[in-house]
């Protein structure tokens, strides 16, 4: 039994290894210089350029983005991270909201509107929703970045569930309060929802954050790069163009692409599983 | 829905609003767009278009690319959806069974959730290039004559392991809480009447899963034909001869860069009606399900 309880730790901790050494590796060669990857490749022990590294990505508009720094990147990242997950959140709610708790005519109609957004991800109709932004005028807009991606149906899914969950009793009460829709809105289910939509935000967060083609069809001043598009230009010159690439400098902006969303995922790890694990039922 | 609602024309309706009037202007809209597009023909400026009916369909169907990157996505989204369940069923179970440690392993394999399909694509391709990238050297060093940039078989390896290396994290999060939710009696009565482990875990805890796994299965398609989007765009981007090109990455490069808006508008239509069978499936089982 005692061995048998050894091996199953042994596997686990070789698997977590599978997952973070790759990351480990990342960052310690981010903190070498070129040369020594250049010549000597990946790199498992820190070196000491840290602080170079690191500094100039982080502040001079130079290498892969030469009209913006990452800091700059990482703000852009910051807004359509936060607007989406907010926006999700607030309009789901409500939307959620009128199908659980209103009776009227078009309600299962309009359900099945929102329930068709399932059927058609962004990928498959990029080029449309391309023309469409340009007719309105919103091609690089922070506006264009975030709303068309708040349409999905994933977040009223997961507020008409959590609704229906809720005692009828609630509703009687407060109506014999003389309660109006709106107040038992404000007033009841939405400090009850509290945790819920915590949960929904931190998951949406880091959907957010990570959106990738939207940003880069619709973004065509550096202004509004995302990080994620700075990965994209690394790509690029790393493996497609012909200079001499940094590599401490593409390593570093990996790791800053990817440390927000998983330190937000670790420190807010209950709320997180709860929005992932509920949102899906 | 509730037994106890209000009754109000106009409250309602305002409520909804928002996300309706988003859904028409940015799914409706483009989507009728991709619909109308699939039937029409333009010339290479644009400016004379034609009604062709099922001429694009046809001409999609009929091309041996778009057979290929079929091929490919069913290959590449089957063994994707097979290993990234497998492993993460196998360390949620174990790490279920670690009672000290859940914790500290639940954290462990949780947070390759959080990094872009992007991100992990940019990371492969440094481990895995020709120029010094330690997996390259250490594969070919085994005696694989391992070469992602002109042979096919190696390029899709690659992709289905990395695939693989993203997703495992969400099929173990889910297959956690799958079975943190079957009740000790339960654990405690097979204890009892099976000695053997494994065969307590094939037939009495994996099918208390099913409803756990069959959602993933889906999910994990989904994931396989879309969300690897980003980690082909920072890998092989379809190369070595279009060998790695799933649907969804063939729709962008017809219809983005190659500016073939019937051909690439008809394979979004195609790929709507494949999306549409697999909800139809999902829910015709999950109504199964409530029934007993």
């Amino acid at each position: 039994m005692k061995t048998k309880q050894y091996a199953s730790h042994i596997i686990l901790v070789l698997m977590s290894l599978i997952f973070l050494v790759p990351i480990w590796v990342i960052f310690a060669s981010s903190t070498h210089t070129p040369e020594t990857i250049l010549n000597g490749g990946l790199q498992f022990f820190l070196g000491d350029n840290f602080l170079d590294t690191y500094r100039s990505v982080l502040f001079e508009k130079s290498g892969y983005t030469k009209h913006i720094t990452v800091l700059q990147m990482i703000g852009n990242s910051l807004i359509l991270a936060l607007g989406f997950a907010v926006g999700k959140v607030i309009i789901s709610s409500m939307a959620a909201y009128a199908i659980v708790y209103f009776r009227f005519r078009l309600a299962s109609f309009l359900f099945w509107v929102i329930f068709l957004t399932l059927l058609l991800p962004l990928e498959v109709r990029i080029v449309p929703s391309f023309e469409v932004l340009a007719k309105l005028n919103l091609l690089n807009s922070y506006t264009g970045l975030i709303v068309p991606l708040i349409a999905s149906a994933t977040g009223t899914f997961f507020f008409r569930q959590f609704y229906k969950s809720i005692p009828d009793e609630l509703l009687e009460a407060a109506k014999l309060d003389g309660a109006n829709s709106w107040q038992f809105f404000i007033d009841i289910l939405l400090p009850l929802s509290k945790t819920m939509m915590a949960a929904l935000f931190i998951v949406m967060f880091i959907v957010g954050w990570n959106q990738y083609l939207w940003p880069i069809m619709m973004t065509t001043e550096p202004e509004y790069s995302t990080i994620l598009l700075g990965i994209k230009e690394i790509y690029q010159s790393n493996f497609e163009g012909s200079y001499l690439p940094e590599f401490n400098r593409a390593f570093a902006m990996i790791i800053l692409a990817l440390i927000v969303p998983v330190l937000v995922v670790i420190l807010f790890q209950r709320w997180f599983i709860k929005g992932l694990v509920d949102s899906e039922k | 829905m509730k037994k106890v609602q209000f009754n109000n024309r106009f409250i309602p309706y305002l409520f909804i609003l928002p996300q309706i009037s988003i859904i028409a202007i940015f799914f409706l809209w483009p989507s009728a767009m991709a619909v109308y597009y699939s039937f029409i023909l333009e010339d290479a400026f644009g400016i004379s278009s034609e009604f062709v009916w099922f001429e694009n369909y046809k001409s999609v169907l009929l091309d041996s690319d778009y057979i290929a990157s079929l091929g490919f996505t069913l290959i590449f989204s089957v063994l994707v959806t097979f290993f990234s369940l497998a492993i993460g069923l196998f360390l949620a179970y174990k790490t279920d069974k670690s009672i000290k440690q859940k914790g500290l392993y639940r954290g462990l394999f949780m947070w390759p959730y959080a990094i872009a399909p992007a991100v992990v694509g940019l990371m492969a391709s440094f481990f895995f290039s020709q120029s010094n990238g330690d997996l390259y050297n250490f594969l070919n060093y085994l005696g694989w004559e391992f070469e992602p940039k002109s042979d096919p078989l190696s390029a899709q390896i690659m992709l289905i392991f990395v695939a693989s290396w993203k997703q495992i994290s969400v099929n173990f999060i889910f297959f956690l809480s799958g079975l943190q939710a079957i009740p000790k009696s339960i654990i405690e009565a097979s204890l009892i009447d099976c000695k053997s482990s494994i065969k307590r875990f094939w037939t009495i805890i994996f099918p208390l899963l099913s409803p756990t796994t069959f959602f993933l299965l889906i999910t994990n398609i989904v994931y396989a034909f879309f969300d690897t989007f980003g980690l082909i765009d920072t890998t092989t981007r379809g190369a070595p001869m279009g060998e790695t090109k799933t649907l969804a990455y063939k729709i962008y490069q017809d219809g983005f860069l190659g500016a073939d808006i019937g051909g690439s508008s008809a394979q979004s239509v195609l790929l709507m009606i494949f999306i549409l069978v697999l909800t139809i499936f999902q829910f015709k089982y999950l109504e199964k399900k409530v029934h007993y």
